[in-house]
């Protein structure tokens, strides 16, 4: 069963186009990559299927219902949560904080009850930090729960982001780079983390990502973009013989003169 | 030395000991010196030394409130400055208010405001007008002035107004950012000053440039409130659930999505806050704090006029916000304080010891050079030195700790518990 379908996306930036007619279907709880060289689109997909940019023409499915033209705290409500390229969390707030923020769409707290202190808001207040503190121990943050998410190393980062989008508990998890920036042994962490999400959460992954070995070893689906436009698709075996995908990568010629 | 001070100020009840000898000193010394400020501000000065003092919270509470409702009028009452006294205090409280409430916006939203003393107007003549003959000018029903029992639903009234107004600025203004917002938000504070000083034509709404005069005095229980020390009490009480909702809120659902959006409106919205609704409901409950205070302040003061809500105001709320600390509840409130005893009471002083030197010993001092006059150029300056050597401000803002082994014992609780449900489910 597909949970979400993409049908003939396309985005033009004034004279560029970004994007260019692409389809895709994404079986729910699997695990998809998007790949291709810098400037293929790929953020650029994931901007327009979380409403930051509305696409020129196409439509975007999850479960059949239209994405387009809802706004992107609509979108994430719909069950959409995603991680950025170039990592958003809120610096000045703490690393719990960040969660809960996460969390918000499941807490239903209207502000009035919080002033008057009602009973049942201030146990859901308590049970979500526990949760959050569960997701935190789950991305291995557990010691920097009071800590300002501004001041964590790198690594932490993108994994506090991953938490941070695990607390909305989403249908489908859209992964920009998640191990842009890490050593061989903290993406090895991390692609375990991943894999084992899936199960988890119950959750269907797309994501981006540039480290082959990663990709090969948890996708079950590849979507390949390259100067906007969808060049291959398969499955990991697939895509790692395909001789458009090599020459994307390495330039006209490589594939002949191998 | 300081080892030994560190050692004294470490044990708590050496630390009772020495608040209660700080606030029997400075309220003997106020006793005993009356008229002098300096003593009146080191009484006042006990609530910060409390603010940094290791009690829990509650007993820090009721101690501050202790002190400025009982001790501090109670001791000031001896003085013939009884009433200026506790005059200050009321600015303070109502300026406390004002910039909890723009902290809301600029400290936790992230949205600079520089209108921001038009909801004060706007809470100032809502009740002006309706508490004075001013009404029944414009209004085709109803008998004006309304009585002075009213006061206290027009504070409630004065904060739903301002809120109505915050919206109203909200909506086109939260189309822009930065710089842009800034300046926007400038325009809407004149526009509403401008606005109140022509609205006498075609129909006379606020009297224009005239302002409005005889404004009935609030009523409790049949008593007229009509001085200083009476009021100090009604702003003190606004001020403590000003407090109250403001802590309340900062460490809820929508105080984060406030510094959420502050931090990131990207990702913010990409985890479900609605951007719009969340900027708007700052811009309502921050302009409701001013519309409270304004209805006080109309009340106080028993006329308005618009010249009490230029642009120099609304700076000198944002003065207060930054200067204490942006974020920062205890901050803000620091900042009011200073702010307004450098205005009312530091730099009074000065000037009047100055034109006192030129009376007695004849030395010239241009009228330009008075600190009164100077207080844009002295505000300024305290703004840049903070802005280069302090940007986090008096108080700098800390965010909540949560305590981690409280949390970790509840998650191996809560473990426990799935695994007993399942557990159980698979049994039967
Ligand atoms: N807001 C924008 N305005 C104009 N051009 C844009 C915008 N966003 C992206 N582009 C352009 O669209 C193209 C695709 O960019 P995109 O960020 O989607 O690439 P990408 O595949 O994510 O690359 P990378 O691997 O480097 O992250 C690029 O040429 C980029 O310059
Ligand atoms: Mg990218």
């Amino acid at each position: 069963m597909n949970i979400l379908e993409v049908k003939n996306l396309t985005k033009q930036f004034g004279g560029l186009t970004a994007t260019s007619d692409i389809s895709m279907n994404i079986e729910k709880n699997s695990i998809t990559a998007v790949i291709g060289p810098n400037g293929a689109g790929k953020t650029t997909f994931f901007n327009m299927i979380t409403a930051v940019y509305k696409p020129t023409s196409g439509d975007i499915l999850l479960n059949g219902k239209s994405l387009v033209g809802l706004k992107p705290h609509q979108v994430s409500q719909f069950g959409i949560a995603r991680t950025f390229q170039n990592i958003r969390l809120f610096n000045e707030m703490t690393v719990l904080e960040n969660v809960l923020v996460g969390m918000h769409q499941n807490l239903k707290a209207h502000w009035v009850g919080t002033l008057l202190q009602l009973p049942h808001i201030r146990k859901m207040e308590e049970a979500a930090k526990v949760e959050a503190y569960d997701i935190l121990k789950y991305v291995g943050l557990e010691d920097y729960v009071n800590e300002n998410a501004g001041n964590l190393a790198y690594g932490a980062q993108r994994r506090l982001e991953i938490g941070r989008a695990m607390a909305a508990k989403p249908k489908v998890l859209l992964l920009d780079e998640p191990a842009a920036g890490m050593n061989p042994k903290e993406t090895e962490k991390l692609t375990n983390l991943i894999y084992d999400l899936r199960s988890k959460l119950d959750v269907t992954i797309i994501l981006i990502e540039h480290d082959m070995k990663l990709v090969m070893k948890i996708s079950d689906y590849i979507y390949v973009l390259d100067h906007g436009e969808l060049i291959a698709s398969g499955e990991p075996d697939e895509i790692r013989t395909n001789k458009k995908v090599i020459e994307a990568y390495l330039g006209k010629g490589a594939v002949a003169n191998d | 030395m300081s080892a030994l001070f560190d050692k004294i100020a470490q044990n708590k009840k050496n630390q009772v000991i020495l608040f209660i000898a700080y606030v029997v000193l400075t309220g003997l010394g106020l006793f005993l010196l009356p008229d002098s400020t300096i003593a009146f501000l080191l009484l006042l000065f006990s609530i910060l030394v409390l603010y940094y003092l290791n009690f829990n919270l509650r007993a820090k509470w009721v101690t501050g409130i202790a002190i400025l409702a009982v001790l501090v009028p109670l001791i000031a009452s001896h003085s013939d400055s009884y009433q200026t006294y506790m005059e200050v205090g009321t600015l303070v409280g109502i300026y406390c208010a004002m910039a909890l409430g723009l902290n809301i916006v600029v400290g936790f939203a992230g949205l600079l405001d520089l209108g921001f003393i038009a909801f004060f107007a706007v809470g100032a003549y809502t009740y002006a007008i309706f508490a004075s003959g001013q009404a029944s000018k414009f209004m085709p029903f109803g008998h004006y002035p309304l009585p002075g029992d009213t006061f206290w639903i027009f504070i409630f009234v004065g904060a739903l107004v301002a809120a109505l107004f915050g919206i109203l600025l909200g909506i086109p203004v939260l189309r822009v950012r930065g710089d842009y917002l800034a300046i926007v938000t400038l325009g809407f504070g004149e526009i509403i000053r401008i606005l109140l000083n022509n609205m006498d034509h075609p129909l006379n709404i606020t009297n224009g440039s005239m302002g409005i005069a005889s404004i009935t005095p609030p009523k409790f229980f049949g008593i007229s409130i009509g001085n200083a020390s009476q009021f100090y009490y009604i702003a003190l009480g606004i001020f403590l659930v000003v407090i109250y909702v403001v802590r309340k809120l900062e460490n809820s659902k929508l105080g984060r999505s406030w510094k959420a959006v502050r931090d990131n409106e990207i990702a913010a919205q990409a985890m479900g806050i609605p951007l719009v609704k969340t900027k708007l409901a700052a811009f309502a409950i921050g302009a409701s704090f001013s519309g409270m205070m304004g209805a006080v302040f109309a009340a106080k003061q028993m006329f308005v006029d618009a010249t009490s809500f230029t642009y120099l105001e609304s700076t000198m709320v944002l003065v207060m916000v930054i200067l204490g600390g942006m974020g920062s509840v205890p901050g803000v409130i620091l900042g009011a304080a200073v702010v307004i005893i450098l205005r009312t009471q530091v730099l009074t002083n000065i000037s009047d010891w100055l034109s006192q030197m030129s009376t007695n010993y004849g030395i010239p001092i241009p009228p330009a050079l008075s600190p009164e006059k100077m207080q844009l150029l002295i505000f300024g300056l305290l703004l840049i030195i903070f802005a280069l050597y302090r940007t986090q401000g008096l108080i700098p803002h800390k965010n909540r700790k949560v305590d981690v082994e409280l949390l970790k014992k509840e998650s191996a609780a809560a473990a426990l518990e799935r695994e007993k449900s399942t557990s159980g489910g698979a049994d039967s």
